[in-house]
């Protein structure tokens, strides 16, 4: 069979429900009989509650209330650490802590109760930084504030100080970012007494949402269920916390005895839902008089806020990624998550990748400056290539071109050209351009040994009309899961795109397949898609019904018969290493991940010296992510993540008054809109990767991790001032121009 | 809320007459997806500032998060799930298919009425129009290069039906 169904633009499965406003997401879904919840949470950031009290005024017997007394099970939410309360008892540690929950038929009644609760806490002394966390100013978590530490060593980086001909430091601050997804945050819930709970909502991982209900309910895994809604966007923002509003939902369901929807306005979404980790990195580079590099000294730290939640593996991504896609033989890297009294930081798109990647990108720039060489050529230097090894001592075998992405990419944004043009016209204008670049990688799926610890499961079945169904967690949540996976299961099978049903995430339906995060849904459960497809071709083959280059039609005929005569027809696939792939996790050395994503991106930007605006111009991003499964999905994928790229660098910012967000609405947290942003141009170059389906890697992380050092890289260009920080607001650069002055 | 507080409004949704009991200042928003049933209209963030929830009220595109029903007597107003039977608009949804102009689809609608309502007006939008018609209309995932991809196409597509 010659197929081409792997490589083509085909239209999203979901499309037409999506354009005709007929796709149903958990606000569009109500139940007869149905109560509207909400979350009473704390409004400072640090202290013991005293007493609860509720407004006289209002009929408080119609409603359903819930205190962590009411939990039956245990009053936590499952994760990693499980050291979060589903609600506080007693405790707070966080600003919008959740309390208390009320649920009434009568939305707006129910909106009045929950200002009519008051809390009553003594307050105590709260830290916000990482430096207070870190000198332990108050013991917040634990015994000394610290979630995870990882050591990386690789040489010796102590004796290389003395052979380097410059030594560079340079400190980088990355702020928190929130995801923003348009559909905030919901969930419905409906509790039987004899068949248990069950839960639908806007998630990416069903299965997290199934175990951090079994213990909070004391119920076993067949009663609970968990249906995932259209999701409107998630971006990490929907990988750990819709656990906790399921928890809720569920709660009150429970106790209230009828359906409950729980859906967050924006306000309460932006302030009280995670954010990506700030972060705080000190680099410390020695390199030789031709520009090798010989050692590299990273710190790295990120802010965890007052729970565990995702932060240790957060930490290990960007740990991981701190040391680049570059050949150093002496390379250590410390790294922390801190504990704060802000709301918890969680998974965002890049997780921990784009905040060491910024930083490093960035010390390039200034070594290279250093070292009076073009950036463009020091990176040259330096470069990995097969046969070298990573800051976690991975051999890279795999081909990787670098040099020939950032030509293609300078050739494309014309980037020589325009270096010399800016710096002859700037010296005349108040509006300075620049132009910068990043060049950097991305690990696909899960890190280390996670992929075998988790041992993704996923299965598919014909039905008789040769109807091929996937079964698998793995959510759609606007990347592209329904049609990727579609592509390759017909792809697989020889059938057409029609015959594939991609089947709503429901945890009694479909095996755990793993979260839906980490670059990890195309290239290790679409893999799984295959095998699973390439197993029911071989059972239709070895039972005589199927010969080899069967017809679509025969392929229909040969389920028909096969499942008349058997009952059933299904392949199920279990995730396995591929050879040769090994992780030390003691060490924190080997095979970090099986494959790399790597790119070149190029941002020319304008800075208005007279406001401190800066502008993205021209955007040209350059990767190799394998084989493209589907051009159009693909590029949209690296298109959104550089739009995200460039509000984090630029936009995004957010504002902290005693550990509370206070610009929790779209009015002052600015994201870009059509206007702030240039056409960006993306371009792939094709390198099968051997143990992805039909040759793809991962690819929906790595564009978020390329724009900001790329962005900040140009404004140091167009205004001669290097910026240490991000986002570059107007304020952050007229600090750094005025500190330059001095 | 009293019986006393409420209003009876007529108006139309998508060609239909409709008429509604309600406080004259619930929102058009909550009116169409809990009164109406037509869920079609999303809330990103019910101040006026995302533009998932735009509809055209009598041709112009509004913020019905923004719109009091008492605003909407007399009024004509067309939602996503009016577009849909519009032949022309039709082919403005198959480009978004087309083109990628839809991923998580939570601010497609709300798109879609407002590149509708650009193209009634402009049936070829440069860049910059396009930029500007819709910077009151914020998605997260796309970076909008190929929803301005789709309308044009659209655009192209309706230029040519119109000279057959």
């Amino acid at each position: 069979m010659t197929q081409r169904l792997i490589g083509s633009s085909l239209p999203r499965t979901e499309g037409h429900s999506k354009v005709t406003g007929q796709a149903r997401y958990v606000d569009d879904i109500s139940f007869p009989d149905m109560l509207h919840g909400v979350t009473v949470r704390s409004t400072v950031a640090r202290g013991r509650i005293r007493k609860i009290h509720f407004d006289p005024a209002i009929p408080w017997d119609e409603f359903t209330i819930v205190k962590a007394s009411d939990i039956p099970g245990r009053n936590r939410i499952a994760l990693i650490a499980d050291d979060q309360p589903c609600l506080a008892d007693g405790i707070i540690n966080h600003a919008e802590e959740p309390v208390l929950l009320l649920a009434h038929a009568d939305k707006q009644l129910l909106e009045e109760a929950r200002r009519a609760v008051t809390l009553e806490v003594d307050p105590l002394p709260a830290i916000f930084d990482i430096d207070d966390a870190l000198a332990k100013k108050e013991i917040i978590w634990g015994s000394d504030n610290i979630f995870k530490t990882f050591l990386v060593e690789k040489g010796d980086v102590d004796s290389a100080w003395a052979e380097a001909y410059a030594i560079v430091e340079g400190e980088y601050h990355t702020g928190a970012q929130e995801q923003l997804y348009i559909e905030p945050q919901g969930m419905i819930a409906q509790y039987n007494p004899e068949t248990g709970i069950t839960v639908w909502g806007s998630m990416q991982c069903p299965y997290y949402v199934h175990k951090a209900l079994m213990p909070l309910l004391n119920l076993p895994p067949e009663k609970v269920r968990v249906i995932q809604t259209e999701t409107g966007g998630a971006f990490g923002g929907k990988e750990e916390y819709p656990s906790i509003i399921a928890c809720h939902a569920a709660l009150l369901a429970r106790k209230g005895g009828k359906p409950v929807k729980i859906i967050y306005d924006r306000s309460e979404d932006m302030a009280a839902t995670t954010k990506r980790h700030p972060s705080r990195t000190r680099h410390r580079t020695a390199v030789t008089r031709d520009g090798k590099l010989l050692a590299m000294d990273i710190e790295f730290i990120v802010d965890g806020g007052a729970y565990t939640t995702l932060s240790t593996v957060v930490l290990s991504r960007g740990t991981i990624h701190a040391g680049g896609p570059y050949a150093c033989p002496n390379v250590r890297i410390r790294s922390k998550a801190v504990a704060t009294n802000h709301p918890p930081h969680g998974a965002f798109r890049g997780f921990g990748a784009p905040q060491s990647i910024f930083a490093l990108e960035c010390q390039m720039d200034r070594v290279a400056q250093q070292l009076n060489m073009p950036p463009d050529e020091f990176r040259r230097r330096n470069f990995v290539h097969e046969g070298d090894t990573l800051a976690v001592s991975q051999v890279v075998r795999e081909p990787v071109n670098l040099e020939q992405l950032m030509n293609r990419a300078f050739e494309l944004s014309e980037y020589r050209i325009k270096r010399e043009r800016f710096a002859r016209e700037n010296q005349t204008s108040p509006v300075k351009r620049g132009i910068g670049f990043a060049t950097f990688m991305h690990g696909a799926g899960f890190t280390g040994s996670g992929e075998r610890s988790m041992g993704s499961i996923l299965a598919v079945e014909a039905t008789k009309e040769g109807v091929v169904r996937v079964l698998a967690s793995s959510t759609e949540m606007g990347q592209g899961t329904n049609t990727v996976f579609s592509q390759i299961a017909a792809e697989a099978l020889g059938i057409g795109i029609d015959s594939v049903e991609v089947v709503t995430p429901d945890t009694s339906v479909v095996p755990n397949s793993g979260p839906t995060v980490a670059s990890r849904t195309c290239m290790i459960v679409g893999k799984l898609v295959e095998s699973a497809c390439l197993q029911i071709r071989e059972t239709l083959m070895l039972s005589g019904l199927l010969r080899s280059g069967y017809s679509a039609q025969q392929f229909k005929s040969a389920c028909r018969q096969y499942i008349e005569r058997h009952g059933t027809l299904r392949g199920q696939s279990q995730y396995a290493t591929p050879p040769g792939i090994y992780w030390d996790d003691d060490k924190y050395q080997g095979d970090a991940y099986a494959t790399y994503a790597w790119a070149v991106y190029v941002a020319e930007v304008s800075v208005d010296t007279r406001t401190w605006e800066t502008r993205v111009e021209d955007f040209v991003a350059v990767q190799e992510v394998g084989r493209v499964i589907n051009p159009v999905l693909a590029a949209g994928q690296i298109e959104g993540g550089v739009a995200q790229g460039i509000g984090y660098a630029l936009y995004e910012e957010v504002a902290w008054r005693e550990g509370r967000m206070i610009n929790n609405q779209m009015t002052n947290y600015i994201m870009p809109t059509s206007a702030d942003l240039p056409r960006i141009r993306v371009y792939f170059e094709e390198i099968p990767y051997k143990h992805g389906p039909g040759g793809a890697k991962g690819i929906g992380e790595l564009p978020i991790d390329g724009p900001a050092p790329a962005i900040v890289n140009a404004i140091h260009n167009a205004i001669g001032v290097p910026v240490d920080r991000i986002p570059a607001t107007p304020e952050v650069l007229m600090q750094a121009m005025e500190g330059a002055l001095v | 809320m009293s019986e006393g507080q409420r209003a009876t409004i007529r108006f139309s949704v998508n060609e239909r007459p409709e008429s509604v009991t309600a406080h004259p200042l619930r929102r058009l928003l909550d009116v169409l997806r809990e009164d109406l049933h037509l869920t079609g209209t999303k809330e990103g963030c019910g101040e006026g500032e995302c533009g998932a929830c735009a509809v055209l009220l009598d041709g112009e595109v509004v913020n019905s998060c923004l719109i009091p029903i008492l605003q909407v007597q007399d009024a004509r107003v067309v939602t996503i799930e009016g577009l849909a039977q519009n032949d022309k608009a039709r082919l403005l949804q198959e480009s978004f298919i087309q083109c990628g102009g839809a991923q998580c689809g939570i601010c497609t609608p709300g798109m879609i009425v407002a590149s509708w309502n650009l193209l009634e007006r402009n049936p070829l939008p440069t860049d910059k129009d396009l930029r500007n018609a819709l910077s009151g209309n914020l998605c997260r995932c796309t970076g909008y290069t190929r929803i301005f991809d789709a309308i044009k196409t659209a655009s192209g597509k309706l230029a040519q039906a119109a000279a057959k």
